[in-house]
């Protein structure tokens, strides 16, 4: 694929779709519920620091 | 927030408690670790694994982030150097299924006017790792190439013309042209062009 300089124009308005389409994309992702065993294991964390 | 956790731990040590334990934090970015490790394993459960693998180490390494700093960004280079460091031990593996993987992605899928959101996630999961990676943090993410560059460990230069290969790599996997404007996902924008063609000069 060559990219010519002088589609400037184009290059940026596939740039700006294709950054939408990432943020749509991961925002997708970031709505997923977190599963508990993360705040379990920073509980267990905690836990273990206290008993140090 | 205080919780009373702050004032035991500040009877056991002998040290004050200075301001908040940043670790009191980190629940909040869970959600970003998990989305971004997703991006970068592509699979569920290793993408949870690593993001275990950087609580513990964000947990137990506390005292090495500046405080005042982007705590986001510190646990995400956390967890971008597991990820990598994870890889190379098995990159044998990587590089002997490599040859299957890189036949599939010469596949081109049909050409289509428009970007089918589906066609696009396809697209992305195709990319490297790295390639990944630059366009979550720089794209998705929003930091700037001086963050993404810090945390990646190479120059903001670097950072600056992966994106823009990761960006080309997927409009080429989409059977798009760099080149071509036809990423528009909706008729309406088809139509405007169409519309506005008798004054287009192109």
């Amino acid at each position: 694929m060559r990219v010519k300089m002088s589609k400037e124009p184009e290059r940026s308005n596939l740039r700006r779709q294709i950054d939408e389409n990432l943020k749509r994309a991961y925002e997708k992702e970031l709505e997923r519920d977190v599963p508990d065993r993360f705040r379990q294991l920073l509980e267990e964390l905690r836990q273990k620091e206290a008993t140090k | 927030m205080t919780s009373p956790r702050d004032a035991k731990t500040a009877a056991a040590k002998t040290a004050p408690a200075p301001a908040a334990d940043p670790r009191d934090e980190l629940p909040e970015h869970l959600a970003s670790l998990r989305a971004f490790a997703l991006s970068l394993t592509r699979e569920d459960a290793s993408a949870d694994d690593l993001v275990q693998d950087t609580l513990v180490k964000a947990w137990t390494n506390i005292d090495k982030f500046e405080p005042g700093t982007n705590l986001k960004a510190w646990l995400f280079t956390i967890l971008r150097n597991a990820f990598y460091s994870e890889r190379r031990k098995h990159r044998r593996e990587v590089q002997d299924s490599g040859g299957v993987h890189a036949a599939a992605l010469v596949e081109k899928p049909a050409h289509d006017a428009r970007l089918a959101f589906g066609e696009f996630t396809r697209a992305f999961s195709e990319l490297s790792p790295e390639h990944r990676e630059v366009l979550v943090l720089v794209g998705a993410e929003g930091f700037s190439y001086e963050e993404a560059a810090k945390m990646m460990g190479v120059a903001r230069g670097t950072v600056k013309s992966r994106a823009n290969r990761a960006r080309a790599r997927l409009a080429e996997l989409m059977g798009l042209d760099a080149g071509e404007d036809v990423l528009a996902d909706a008729g309406g924008a088809t139509l405007a062009v169409i519309s506005g063609s008798a004054i287009q000069a192109a």
